[in-house]
């Protein structure tokens, strides 16, 4: 195959934008992640901008330049700013705390002790962003560039080697050997199936020639999840340039990315990135000069979570309710509009220029045997670090929640962690130490799914647990097929018995039995997965079930049903205050007599409880 | 030759070719799997999982849905499969009414009869409450709708989709508060349903169901100061003895007048006679425009749901649609006129039309406001069934009968109305006769013909001595659809346009037998009545006798005369911002 002059050089196109940026002087990031804007980023910018018009600086730099940035990941430590050149990262700051950045360490050279990250454990102060845990032990690939550059910029984006790979394959003009690469580079599938992403690519590729489309899955929906979201708005070009080169692989000249309406920013930096490429010719017609023309459209899904079912997600996309229809036909010879259609997930895609650039080999010199290569993991619950994260496949639990995540909150107990979101598992302490692949996981009786990590202190209750996700995934059930519509349905029925107070031990037989039913029978993976945070937590916790159908005790003390509001007659002053209170006239006693809990009225409001001046009453 | 391909169901080599999935191997091999919501003529759809069965190396998966693979080896009888399907019925029954003795479709009902063959005795989840049911939508002529017995199977969304592209029924919300419903939680008299009741064909349950009309009937036969008669339509005859245990597509035509009569019909007519009629005024109709540059192509205007569709969404194509009544509303009125010249003690004002009809949409047409009165009763196939089993009559073991003068006779061109088809051929049949002069040699017109699925547009050049014209045969609306966008863009090239709403045509109509889970059915019914149609001495309209004589003495000599117009043909109204006012 001969290979094509492109028009463009992207290495020259990579050195004016480096030129140009260099003019920008002294950059200062600021985290526009929507951890951070939530936590008032704009607010920063809007300060330093302010202070940035009549601030002399350091002699080395002529300007300062703010530079919003994508998601750093560090979410619990937002407002996160980083001034590369001076190797400091400061955490927590405010709109107020700006203009000391700017006189202390900006113009005088000394860093801000106050803003910096404080260990947990040491109590340290660390300034570089390198020593900091929570980021030592990362290696960021698909968020390679999420937090470093201007997400809004091409240039930035270019002189983060973006559209470098593009070039290279348009240049090189041979799809089956980017095919090869990317099935050799043993890449799988972020978004939760873990499929070989090579050879789904090969099997769509097969059917070249007509018609066909790239469908990139946005449609994030896992509770707590946002790598996906992170990428487009932190990168989108790099998952567009992904897109391009798997279209290109395939020989699509259309593509769609599937976001949730839910993620308008994403939307909206995605927007303007394809616009801003296709002006550059890095997409549309004749790309840089090659016979590669690529569309990308957006799709604006509407928030349903099963859409990111794929066969859900182009029944969506072709205007349909969006239900999953029955594989086969796979998308790949059979799909959008009846075409062959290659869909993958952003992360996944993500990862394509990188292993482009770097060579397959060194992308599956990370990872494990069976699974290569690195994976973001929204990191949630109750530890020190909560934050996206992206770690070689392979790295332990315990590496994750104790090194990254600094531990457990509260210095409580560790007891359980959902992995794979609500399609996932809860695993137990005893699974710390295996290195997490797909196979593995799956083995444990969870899933690495999109990457959704819950981590859990002793004071959770594992029945709650269960009871909240499958609420969550009966919400979301689309309602078509029987086991996953009604089954969930009376799994969940049955998980609101046992919170409540009413279970009854032959309860367990039938949920386990229709868990696994659910599981078999299902018509799409939303089915055959829901059922997992009861069938793992049953397997894991079973004594836990046990004590609230028997015993009527929840162990975490969560379940409200199970406990009862108790007035201590030795702290009770008789002083009328609760019984006053009490919306349902639960409470009786006479001034200066230590007061009664009729336990058949109370509503176990808590009104008494909190008004309570002698602390003499108590729900346990 | 090409190389053999089998697969192994339950150790079982079998073989198969061209099956579009495993439930039809299984099918063919003479085994089964139960199934809710597969249904051959529609997409496959894989919800119910009533139909699993576990593949070697792929674990379990729906039977409709997985296509055969050379060396496939496939379990149907596992302790998964079992569960599966038992859950599957146990849920299914706790969120359902369960009111079976009452139900319509008691006895016919798919989950009635899995559950009974899975001994389902326990309901093991919390049952639906009384509280939760939903309204009964039961506010049109033609059909019941009750939630409360809807199983989600999705094969009426399917159906209203894909055969009549019109999606009057459709899914909202999610999880466990699916449901399917008309638009905004609309009836069905307050959307643009047409009635065609395809959606109650394929239904498997008691939730879409046919608007019953057999107590009023019996009332009118008991009442001894009516005299009710009957017209049968051509699509009947050939469908009814399903309903005994008689082969789809044989002619019972005989045994239904005789059964009629036993009920306590009056006087036997049949539908047959005024589509001799409808052919004899429609054919004049078109050479009238043919000749004088009238608008061109003509729509045949026999489906109530096709004119009802052009009514409520193209009712600027109302100007092509014949002004000609269907058989069912010519027959009424010249039964009610002209019923007392021939037979004495006969008074308009007491006499009842009853007919039957293949379809629902016919309910529908005779509450049209231009055609109240006329038919006063409408029974589908299904219901006149029903009365012959309440009374008690052995169908199979009655001898035939003849229709009453001077309604009854009928030629082969009126019989083969019922297929897709058949009114064009029959049109055409007169046409040239009405046009030459001289009478078609050759009458059968084979490229009008097909009921299957691939024959749903059909395109015919008919040359009437020099004069060539074009003929457009479609079933269903979605394909009407096509012409109609032709027609609009000006690319049509087309004449006569017939268009029928139910796929095939009325042999396959909402009213007949249940026939949804065998295609070849329709097809046996149309074989039936082309089959009696060949076998006719009289093969053309303008030869029945008794349409002569209904000219000669009651319509002043001739197609489209003062009295014909009056009788015979009607008005459209626009209806599309105010659909349903013709409804009570």
């Amino acid at each position: 195959m001969e290979t094509t002059t492109l028009n463009i050089d992207i290495k020259e196109e990579q050195k004016k934008a480096l030129e140009e940026i260099k003019k920008q002087g002294l950059r200062v990031l600021v985290c526009c992640g929507t951890g951070c804007m939530a936590n008032g980023a704009m607010s920063v910018i809007e300060k330093f901008k302010e202070l940035g018009a009549n601030v002399s600086v350091l002699s080395d730099y002529d300007k300062v330049t703010i530079v919003p940035t994508g998601c750093h990941g560090f979410c619990e430590q937002g407002v996160l700013v980083l001034i590369p050149d001076f190797h400091t990262v400061y955490v927590k700051v405010h709109a107020e705390d700006v203009e000391e950045i700017y006189e202390s360490h900006i113009k005088n050279g000394k860093p801000v002790e106050r803003l910096l990250y404080t260990d947990p454990k040491t109590n340290e102060k660390i300034q570089k962003s390198e020593n900091i845990n929570f980021y030592a032990k990362q290696t960021r690939t698909a968020l390679g560039n999420c937090g470093h550059i201007n997400a809004e910029c091409l240039d930035e984006a270019i002189s983060a080697r973006g559209y470098e790979a593009l070039a290279q394959v348009l240049k090189e003009n041979n799809p089956d050997a980017v095919i090869a690469e990317i099935e050799k580079s043993g890449l799988r599938g972020r978004g939760g199936g873990g499929f070989p992403t090579g050879r789904k690519w090969k099997f769509t590729a097969a059917n070249r020639g007509g018609k066909s489309y790239v469908v990139c899955n946005g449609d994030e929906g896992d509770p707590g999840a946002f790598m996906d979201r992170s990428v487009m708005e932190g990168d989108p070009h790099k998952l567009l340039e992904g897109i391009a080169i798997a279209a290109f692989a395939i020989g699509a000249d259309e593509a769609y990315i599937y976001v949730r309406a839910e993620y308008p920013l994403a939307i909206k930096r995605l927007r303007k990135a394809i616009k801003d490429a296709e002006e550059r010719h890095f997409l549309g017609e004749k790309i840089m000069g090659s016979n590669f023309n690529l569309e990308i459209h957006i799709k604006e899904g509407a928030g349903a979570f099963v859409c990111g079912e794929e066969t859900a997600l182009i029944a969506s996309i072709e205007g349909e309710r969006g239900m999953p229809r029955p594989k086969p036909p796979f998308p790949a010879n059979k799909g959008l509009f009846g075409r062959p259609t290659l869909i993958n997930n952003v992360e996944t895609l993500a990862n394509v220029p990188v292993i482009i650039l770097k060579g397959a080999e060194w992308f599956s010199s990370m990872g494990t045997e069976t699974s290569k290569g690195t994976k973001t993991f929204a990191l949630t619950g109750e530890v020190n670090n909560t934050g996206l994260i992206e770690v070689p496949m392979g790295t332990t639990l315990r590496e994750i929640i104790f090194d990254i995540g600094g531990g457990i909150r509260g210095g409580k107990k560790f007891k359980a962690v959902q992995i794979g979101g609500p399609s996932g598992g809860c695993l137990t302490e005893e699974y710390l130490d295996i290195p997490m692949d797909y196979d593995n996981l799956i083995k444990a009786g969870a899933m690495v799914g999109s990457g959704g990590l819950v981590v859990m202190a002793e004071d959770t209750c594992i029945v709650e647990v269960a009871r909240f996700f499958m609420n969550f995934t009966q919400n979301e059930s689309c309602g078509k097929c029987v086991p996953c519509r009604e089954g969930t349905k009376n799994m969940l029925k049955i998980l609101e018995k046992i919170v409540a107070g009413n279970g009854e031990m032959e309860d367990l037989e039938i949920l386990e039995e229709l868990a696994h039913t659910v599981k078999d029978g299902s018509l799409c993976g939303l089915g055959k997965t829901a059922p997992n945070p009861v069938l793992s937590t049953l397997k894991y916790f079973k004594d836990e079930y046990i004590s609230h159908i028997r015993d009527k005790k929840c162990p975490a003390g969560v379940c409200t049903a199970m406990k009862t509001v108790k007035i201590i007659p030795e702290l009770c002053k008789g002083c009328t205050k609760c019984l006053r209170n009490c919306p349902v006239e639960a409470i009786e006693g006479t001034v200066k007599q230590p007061h009664k809990i009729i336990q058949e009225k109370c509503i176990k409001c808590e009104a008494c409880v909190k008004g309570c001046p002698f602390k003499a009453i108590v729900l346990e | 030759m090409t190389d053999k391909k089998t697969l192994f169901i339950d150790g079982l080599e079998v073989e198969f070719t061209n099956e579009p999935n495993l439930l039809e191997v299984i099918k063919k091999a003479g085994m089964s799997v139960p199934t809710l919501c597969y249904r051959p003529d529609l997409t496959q759809f894989g919800a119910c999982r009533m139909c699993v069965v576990e593949v070697e190396g792929r674990g379990i998966q729906s039977s409709c849905t997985m296509p055969p693979e050379n060396g496939l080896k496939i379990h149907l009888n596992t302790e998964k499969t079992r569960r599966i399907r038992k859950t599957v019925l146990e849920l299914l029954l706790a969120n359902h009414d369960k009111e079976c003795l009452t139900c319509e479709k008691s006895g016919s009902c798919e989950l009635q009869k899995y559950s009974e063959e899975y001994g389902v005795r326990k309901i093991r989840y919390p049952e639906k409450k009384k509280e939760e049911f939903f309204p009964i939508d039961n506010y049109n002529p033609s059909i019941v709708r009750d939630p409360n017995k809807c199983i989600l199977c999705g094969a009426c969304v399917r159906a209203c989709s894909e055969f009549q592209g019109h999606s009057v029924l459709g899914f909202v919300n999610r999880g466990s508060n699916t449901r399917v419903e008309p638009m905004n939680g609309k009836h069905l008299s307050q959307v643009d349903c047409v009635f065609c009741g395809q959606c109650q064909t394929v239904c498997p349950t008691g939730a879409l169901t046919i608007k019953s009309a057999i107590d009023e009937v019996w009332d009118k036969i008991n009442d001894n100061t009516k005299k009710v008669v009957i017209q049968i339509a051509p699509a009947v005859r050939v469908a009814l003895g399903e309903e005994f245990n008689i082969d789809a597509g044989e002619n019972s035509i005989g045994k239904i007048y005789a059964a009629a009569r036993r009920i306590g019909f009056d006087l036997v007519f049949d539908t047959n006679f005024s589509a001799d009629l409808t052919i004899m005024e429609e054919a004049n109709e078109f050479i009238e425009r043919l000749s004088k540059g009238g608008v061109l192509p003509l729509f045949t205007s026999c489906c109530p749901a096709w004119v009802r569709y052009l009514e409520t969404q193209h009712p600027d194509m109302l100007k092509h649609l014949s002004s000609c009544k269907s058989p069912q509303g010519m027959l009424s009125p010249v039964v009610k006129e002209f019923l007392p010249k021939y037979y004495e003690g006969y008074k308009k004002e007491d006499i009842v039309v009853v007919s039957v009809m293949p379809c629902t949409a016919k309910k529908y047409e005779a509450v049209r406001e231009q055609l109240l009165g006329e038919t006063d009763f409408v029974l589908t196939t299904k219901e006149f069934a029903r009365m012959i089993k309440m009374a008690g009559i052995n169908f199979k073991a009655l001898k035939e009968e003849k229709a009453n003068s001077p309604f009854g006779q009928y030629s082969g061109a009126a019989t083969i109305f019922g297929a897709s088809g058949g009114v064009a051929e029959a049109a055409v049949r007169t046409a040239y006769n009405m046009v030459t002069g001289e009478e078609l040699s050759n009458v059968d017109i084979k490229t009008m013909r097909g009921v299957d699925a691939d024959s749903r547009t059909k395109d015919t050049v008919v040359d009437i001595k020099g004069t060539k014209v074009k003929v457009r045969v479609v079933s269903t609306l979605k394909e009407a659809e096509k012409s109609l966008k032709e027609i609009k863009s000006g690319t049509s090239d087309f004449q006569i346009l017939e268009v029928m709403a139910c796929p095939g045509g009325c042999v396959n109509g909402g009213g007949q037998p249940i026939s949804c889970s065998d295609s070849s059915i329709k097809e046996k019914r149309a074989e039936g009545l082309y089959k009696e149609d060949e076998n006719l001495e009289l093969r053309k309209s303008h030869q029945n006798p008794d349409i002569k004589k209904l000219y000669a003495e009651c319509l002043e000599g001739k197609p489209g005369s003062h009295t014909a117009h009056k009788l015979l043909h009607t008005t459209y109204t626009d209806k599309f911002t105010n659909s349903y006012k013709d409804l009570k």
